[in-house]
């Protein structure tokens, strides 16, 4: 057994797991926080995607050791139902999911991308390319570049309109 | 929120809950005290068990037990079955080999469970399944269709002769002949559907507990039709009696057919809930899916298309052989036989039809119902038979297909399906125009000028949607009705729950279905909530499959809607006293026409409840429920345009333009509809362009992850162009006809088509990888060049 500790969407916890506990185990099972899915195992299909320390990550493919010490996002850490972040309700604006269950993985995936390339600099082929590690079954990606588009490109605005 | 009624681009109610985390599928339930299962699975495609060695698993940490196969057939758990019977052409009933959940005896393909593993956490039933000793004897094995039918060919079971489950026929045979004895020129070709694995993205999973005081089990599970789950599980696997049984299927991650069907996993946590005395959660990994969950398609074709001299189609002739796997899933009689060869006749009036298919077991995974299910093979099948006849009769693929539309409805076709209504002409004008057909021979010369094939292909499907009539499918062999039912709670404030038999798993049905009360009362959506899923809330329902929810399970919904609106006219003109007829309703209340008088719907709905003053012998309360049986299959039907370019160094495909015209009868939200649509093109892109399951000949599957399988990814497709032409399905009161399959079934053969149209060769098989692509490029300007 390992103890791990880590500020989890802006919370301390620590719990004692396996060694092979893997970072989505800890934050599904042993936090409650069913968010994160799994849908593949292999780091295929990134329906687990968490930030550690400000970067995307695919949390199936990571020890919860790994990210000892470390500051976890998960979607529940982003925005909340009465409080959306721009990607969230960018998404529902657009028709970005349909089952949801990858959903949680493309909004991690989005934000990350946003943050990298700066809002606002995001165009169609950028943004099909960057979602090379999310897949979605459902929406045939259409609607999800979509909303990613118009979220980089409203976080834009609200960035100007801040300055 | 606000009033949304039909036609209203609606933001999905239930988004919310999937863009902040919180949705709730199988995997995220929990009970007290649960344990994991996990399967002990074959590694041979066809093996006997001689003998399984638990010793060495039963000692090692959290593990409480390991079930095997004769455990299970000694609590006297039953087969697993197919629910549609299919008679061969003489007559004789198919030939359905014995299936188990745990095998004792004989594996039949790889990953079949022959022992489960139950223990305190997921890590450890891993651990344990891998230490049990499973002794095997190996037997040959046959994977391939047409080799499984050859003198010699291993057995699979022996209650099938030469793996030959049945050879059945439908339309004319004689007519047929006769048709290509007076043409003028047959088109023939020889057609593979490649083997795809559905890959909805929430993996199978089940949660099952057992209350021993009430003797009652409840099952969550990845189900599109929970109270079929329920049934067959009751019925034929003599789990527990239905009243004794609840089976929830909560949030759902998508499903395309595979979550259909009642497989051997679900039906053992059940099993073992009780015989080990705690619940019990499994949950697929993603390799275990695609070796257990249910494939779709694998067809072998032989097809003949006859025309006269005029370039009139005479007669249409297919003999196809269907590769079901290793047991026959649920439905899978069905999906090559009444589901495939009765859209063969597609847009086209064809007045001979003749097609034999022959289903064969395989040591492979079963195969049954994928996103369309039988209707995308005979369209693509169909519609590559009609761009070949075209070039090679000289006429322009558009020109070939209008000179054999249907026009006149109702139209029968040789294949017993009778399309009520369409417009054919419409969609394909549709489609040329937003392609811009006419330009594209300026685009391909320029595409050349950079060295680039480029090219151009038609596709214009239908489909039979709905799925359908009962007692036309009890004719055919179904063993379900597949009406729906829908019940509409009116509560004391005015509030509005809907039932409904339907399920969703990504359509929608949450926002969709609650438009409907909003068109019919006026009514903000907020206050109306869609109950789904529960067979403890839900009476009865079939489920959702076949593009049926909105003209089946919908329907339901209106019949239950006009029975409420009904008695709250009723009693409005009571209270009013006015005549029942004089009562409109509008903007959530309801009123005397001509006068100023007037309710709110919730004051009706309170009148109802308080029973204080209702027109003499009316009952309380304010809840309608509605079956409905339709009485025909819908048709959507449309025309998809698909424009390549293609590097012939290097074989690589690039979609450039992908343009869509899709008729699906009334439309209830056109932003959920695109959203479909988008989809179903995009698993038929994969199909065309990208996915195949490969097995080696001895039966291992060589595409058994992502690293293997090559799902779709989003820069392997491009944004698409849709629109939609609107001719009202008569056979139900909305007028709608489906639009969930549309896609999957009209892309692969526009791909296809556009494919060989660049390379000016036909010889292409699905998946056209680069490698394939290449190669006929190579031999294309071979043969230019001679």
């Amino acid at each position: 057994m390992t103890k791990v500790s880590m500020v989890l969407n802006g919370k301390s916890v620590s719990a004692d797991v396996e060694d092979r506990t893997l970072l989505v185990g800890l934050i599904r099972d042993v936090r409650g926080l069913t968010g994160t899915h799994v849908g593949c195992d292999t780091s295929q299909c990134g329906a687990c995607v968490v930030h550690v320390n400000g970067k995307a990550v695919k949390s199936c493919t990571m020890l919860a050791a790994q990210a000892d010490g470390s500051e976890v996002v998960t979607l529940e850490g982003v925005g909340s139902a009465n409080n959306l972040h721009p990607v969230q309700a960018a998404f529902r604006e657009h028709h970005g999911l349909q089952c949801g269950f990858c959903t949680p993985g493309m909004i991690m995936s989005a934000i990350d991308m946003i943050n990298r390339h700066g809002a606002g600099n995001l165009d169609e082929k950028t943004i099909r390319h960057e979602l090379e590690g999310n897949i979605c079954r459902c929406t045939g990606y259409q609607n999800i570049v979509k909303a990613i588009k118009s979220a980089s490109d409203q976080m834009a605005g609200m960035a100007q309109a801040a300055e | 929120m606000a009033v949304e009624g039909i036609g209203a681009r609606a933001l999905r109610k239930e988004d919310k809950r999937f863009i902040t985390g919180k949705g709730k599928y199988t995997d995220d339930m929990t009970m007290p005290g649960m344990g994991y299962a996990a399967f002990v699975r074959s590694p041979h495609a066809h093996a006997k068990v001689t003998g399984i060695d638990a010793a060495a698993a039963l000692a090692m940490p959290g593990v409480d037990a390991v079930l095997t196969g004769d455990q299970l057939v000694g609590d006297g758990i039953g087969n697993l079955i197919c629910g549609w019977m299919i008679h061969s052409k003489d007559g004789t009933p198919m030939k359905m080999g014995g299936w188990r959940a745990l095998e004792p005896e004989i594996v039949r393909h790889v990953g079949q469970a022959v022992a489960v593993v139950i223990a305190d956490t997921q890590a450890q039933a891993r651990d344990a399944a891998d230490a049990v000793v499973v002794d095997y004897e190996e037997l040959d094995a046959v994977v391939d269709p047409l080799d499984a039918l050859k003198d010699g060919a291993p057995q699979l079971h022996p209650e099938a002769e030469g793996n030959l489950i049945f050879d059945w026929e439908i339309g004319d045979e004689a007519a047929t002949n006769e048709a290509f004895e007076k043409a003028a020129h047959v088109t023939k070709m020889e057609i593979h559907n490649n083997r795809l694995v559905p890959n909805p993205m929430e993996p199978r999973a089940a949660l099952a507990g057992y209350d021993d005081a009430e003797e009652h089990y409840t099952l969550y599970t990845t189900s599109q039709n929970p109270h079929v789950a329920r049934l067959v599980l009751s019925a034929f696997y003599a789990v527990a009696p239905e009243h004794k049984l609840r089976v929830i299927a909560p949030d759902v991650g998508g499903g395309f057919g595979s979550k259909i069907y009642i497989y051997p996993e679900e039906m053992v946590c059940l099993w073992a809930s009780k015989r080990v005395g705690r619940p019990v959660k499994w949950v697929s990994d993603r390799t275990e899916a695609f070796l257990t969950d249910a494939h779709g398609r694998d067809h072998r074709s032989e097809a003949e298309l006859a025309l006269d001299a005029d370039n009139k189609i005479l007669g249409f002739r297919v003999k196809t052989v269907a590769n079901i796997g290793a047991y026959m899933s649920l439905f899978s009689s069905s999906v090559p036989t009444y589901l495939y060869a009765t859209l063969l006749s597609g847009q086209y009036d064809i007045p001979a039809i003749h097609a034999n298919v022959k289903a064969v077991y395989t040591n492979t995974t079963p195969v049954d119902a994928y996103r369309g299910a039988g209707r995308p093979e005979a369209t693509y099948l169909v519609e590559r038979m009609m761009e070949t006849a075209s070039r090679e009769v000289g006429l322009s693929p558009a020109e070939f297909r209008r000179k054999n539309f249907i026009r006149a409805f109702p139209h029968q076709t040789p294949v017993i399906m009778c399309y009520d209504a369409g417009d054919y002409d419409a969609t394909l004008d549709a489609a040329l125009k937003a392609a811009d057909y006419d330009g594209f021979a300026a685009r391909k010369a320029e595409a050349a000028s950079r060295g680039k094939l480029r090219g151009i292909g038609l596709s214009c499907y239908i489909e039979a949607c709905g799925i359908a009539p009962s007692a036309a499918v009890g004719s055919l062999g179904a063993g379900v009705g597949l009406w729906e039912s829908a019940e509409v709670r009116v509560n004391p404030v005015g509030t509005i729950e809907v039932l409904t038999g339907s399920h969703s798993h990504g359509q929608g049905h949450e926002t969709t279905f609650a438009q409907l009360i909003s068109e019919r009362f006026g009514l903000d959506t907020d206050s109306v909530s869609i109950v789904h899923g529960d067979t403890d809330k839900v009476q009865f329902g079939m489920g959702t499959y076949g593009s049926r929810s909105g003209a089946v399970g919908m329907s339901a919904i209106v019949k239950a809607l006009d029975k409420v609106e009904s008695k709250a006219k009723k009693i409005a003109a009571h209270l009013m006293e006015a005549a029942e007829g004089d009562i409109q309703i509008e903007g959530g209340e309801l009123k005397v026409a001509g006068t100023d008088k007037k309710l709110t719907f919730t004051e009706v709905a309170l009148a109802a409840y308080t029973a204080h003053n209702l027109p003499e012998g009316m009952e309380p309360g304010l809840k309608e429920g509605a079956f409905y049986d339709p009485t025909n299959f819908t048709f959507p039907a449309g025309t998809y345009v698909c424009e390549v370019e293609i590097d012939p160094e290097t074989g690589k495909t690039e979609i450039v333009n992908f343009t869509a015209a899709d008729d699906f009868g009334k439309i209830i939200n056109p932003m959920i509809v695109e959203g479909q649509v988008h989809g179903g093109i995009t698993q038929g892109i994969g199909q065309a362009l990208l996915e195949n399951a490969a097995y080696d000949e001895g039966g291992q599957l060589l595409t058994a992850s992502y690293m293997d399988y090559t799902m779709p990814r989003a820069d392997d497709v491009p944004s698409y162009q849709l629109s939609t032409h609107v001719t009202e399905c008569p056979g139900n009161p909305l007028g709608m006809k489906g639009c969930g399959e549309a896609g999957a079934l009209g892309s692969p053969p526009a791909v296809i088509n556009a494919i060989t149209d660049a390379l000016g060769a036909n010889a292409l098989t699905m998946p056209a990888t680069p490698e394939r692509v290449w190669a006929l490029a190579q031999s294309g300007m071979k043969q230019a060049a001679e």
